[in-house]
């Protein structure tokens, strides 16, 4: 099985390794989201004619796909929305405005990208509670102890990323969510990192809301999900207010449709609800074991090679088995962006800045980082690309580091 | 991409790596931070003027090679000048790196600081190049906005 072939953009030999900020799209794909733009484009929910009615059929579908990928327990739990930062603000606003007031307490974690931070500093702001934070260790990882000290009988919200974009940690969020919920409080996983790596079961799991975006897992840009249990999201109120999440609108008032729909306001992205189906179908016919299999190969090797070069600092957990597919590193005293401009002369592709994670860059002491960041149509050739060419970046640069 | 050492050339990586205009001066009379919030990168300037004329200039903060070394050639090809004379040489460099001057004897005004050149082909590093100029024009647009026309109007 050659994966790189499905990935029509590879092949002009480019070594792609910012899959963490968003991944390829493998031709069956882009011939989906294509046939449905040719073939059966309507606007859901509103035609009587069978045109309108197949892309609603196309549309609901999906959703029912994504309810069994994830195991959830009913479809309305699942929310479509434009990326997980907006199924976040979604959470923040519907649900954190609503519930939270004075001296409660919101927990996240040093880790947490932007887009689970920010809108918790809004709404501690807005309701005068509190925004607290769970730190790593020097594995880079969050102690236990950590999550025992800081959810409290006071914490009504937990957010947590399920896998770090910038460290690969894989957190403990089954002890986390177990946790929470013996103090009383509901849990948010960002699952944008770990769902294009891992079987995600949100039952099992007994998430409160898990939310992901769709770019990250082969599907096409500007399409998210937000998965939320179906008593919390039937008691909160719509995010954005508009068209077809209605029942009867008056003047002056309006009484609003039932879940899913209550949260999708305006026409929606059915070409990028379509591409996620079909991506989810390409992971499928994979297989989550496969594509264990394929990236522990590919990841185990490059840690094993970056290791090998000691003008690196690597930011990575020494625990394999609590690391994923993102390694952050630098060449100790030269800038990242000096180190991915050199890499991109190669034709390796690397992200270097502060990944959406300030935060965390001052807790570990530094500006940015570089971050390669790997999936299932990478090879050990592409590392030993990115390895020749941080020798080449490294080479140029030795005479003037100061040491 | 064309090759790389003529942007990472030796004026660039002397002045990233190991600048002697990166200190602190007595008392400036102007001291504005520089920021790129997408990649971190942070300058403070400071400047010393003599009437109209630029005496002394200094940079603290950190960044990539490109924005270091930017910050310390315009230092370098700052000072000395008048504030009328270094309006014009930002000018030209700004245009140099957005590709909109390229006439060989108007870049000559710009001295050492037309090694940077080879950085308008690398448009992810634009903007690490003009950091220090676009900070410079901040704080003499800011001063002369702000009083009579003149940098020195805010002493």
């Amino acid at each position: 099985m050659n994966i790189k072939n499905d990935f029509p953009i590879l092949e002009n030999g480019i070594t792609y390794l910012d899959s963490g900020a968003t991944t390829q799209k493998p031709i069956q794909v882009i011939n989906a989201v294509e046939k449905y733009y040719k073939t059966i484009n309507a606007n859901p929910h509103r035609g009587a004619y069978s045109l309108s009615i197949e892309a609603t059929e196309a549309y609901e579908n999906t959703r029912t796909k994504i309810a069994k990928f994830i195991n959830a327990k009913s479809r309305e739990e699942i929310i479509f929305s434009k990326n997980a930062t907006e199924s976040l603000n979604l959470i923040a606003y519907s649900y954190g405005m609503e519930n939270l007031k004075k001296d409660d307490e919101i927990v996240i974690s040093i880790m947490e990208h932007h887009s689970n931070l920010v809108p918790w500093q809004k709404v501690a702001k807005a309701t005068s509670s509190r925004l607290n934070y769970m730190y790593i260790n020097d594995e880079f990882e969050i102690p236990d102890e950590e999550i025992e000290k800081k959810i409290t009988d006071k914490t009504k919200i937990v957010g947590i990323t399920h896998v770090s974009n910038v460290l690969g940690t894989i957190n403990n969020i089954e002890k986390i969510i177990k946790y929470a919920h013996k103090k009383g409080s509901i849990v948010i996983v960002d699952g944008s990192q770990s769902i294009p790596h891992m079987k995600i079961d949100v039952q099992k799991l007994n998430a409160d809301f898990f939310v992901f975006s769709g770019h990250k897992m082969f599907a096409p840009l500007g399409i998210g999900v937000l998965y939320g249990k179906k008593e919390l999201l039937n008691q909160m109120t719509p995010f954005l207010m508009g068209g077809d999440m209605i029942e009867y609108v008056y003047e002056q008032e309006t009484t609003f449709a039932p879940l899913p729909n209550k949260f999708e306001a305006g026409t929606q992205n059915v070409g990028g609800v379509i591409g996620l189906g079909s991506a989810i179908d390409y992971i499928e016919n994979i297989g989550y074991d496969k594509i264990k299999e394929i990236e522990e190969e590919i990841v185990n090797y490059a840690v094993q090679e970056l290791r090998k070069l000691d003008y690196l600092e690597l930011y990575l957990t020494p625990n394999n088995k609590n690391h994923s597919g993102v390694i952050s590193f630098n060449i100790k005293g030269v800038h990242p962006h000096d180190v991915a401009s050199i890499l991109d002369s190669e034709g390796v592709c690397v992200r270097s800045g502060n990944h959406c994670a300030q935060p965390l860059m001052r807790y570990l002491g530094i500006d940015s980082t570089c971050r390669a960041s790997f999936y299932i149509y990478n090879t050990k050739e592409d590392v030993d690309k990115l390895v020749n060419s941080l020798n080449k970046a490294y080479d140029m640069f030795k005479k003037y580091i100061k040491q | 991409m064309e090759d790389l050492t003529d942007v990472y050339n030796e004026l660039i990586m002397e002045h990233s790596m190991n600048s002697y205009n990166k200190k602190k001066l007595d008392n400036p009379d102007f001291e504005e931070i520089g920021h790129n919030p997408n990649c971190g990168d942070e300058i403070t300037l400071e400047i010393k003027l003599n009437g109209n004329i630029i005496e002394d200039m200094a940079f603290s903060g950190h960044g990539c090679a490109i924005s270091q070394a930017s910050t310390s050639v315009m230092i370098d090809t700052l000072k000395g000048k008048t504030v009328e004379e270094a309006k014009e040489i930002i000018k030209t460099f700004i245009g140099m790196i957005k590709r909109e001057i390229a006439d060989e004897e108007e870049l000559e005004k710009l001295e050492d600081a037309i090694a940077f050149k080879n950085v308008s082909n690398m448009p992810a590093r634009v903007k690490c190049a003009l950091l220090a100029w676009h900070t410079m024009e901040d704080i003499i647009s800011k001063n002369e906005t702000s009083g009579k026309g003149n940098i020195n109007c805010c002493n």
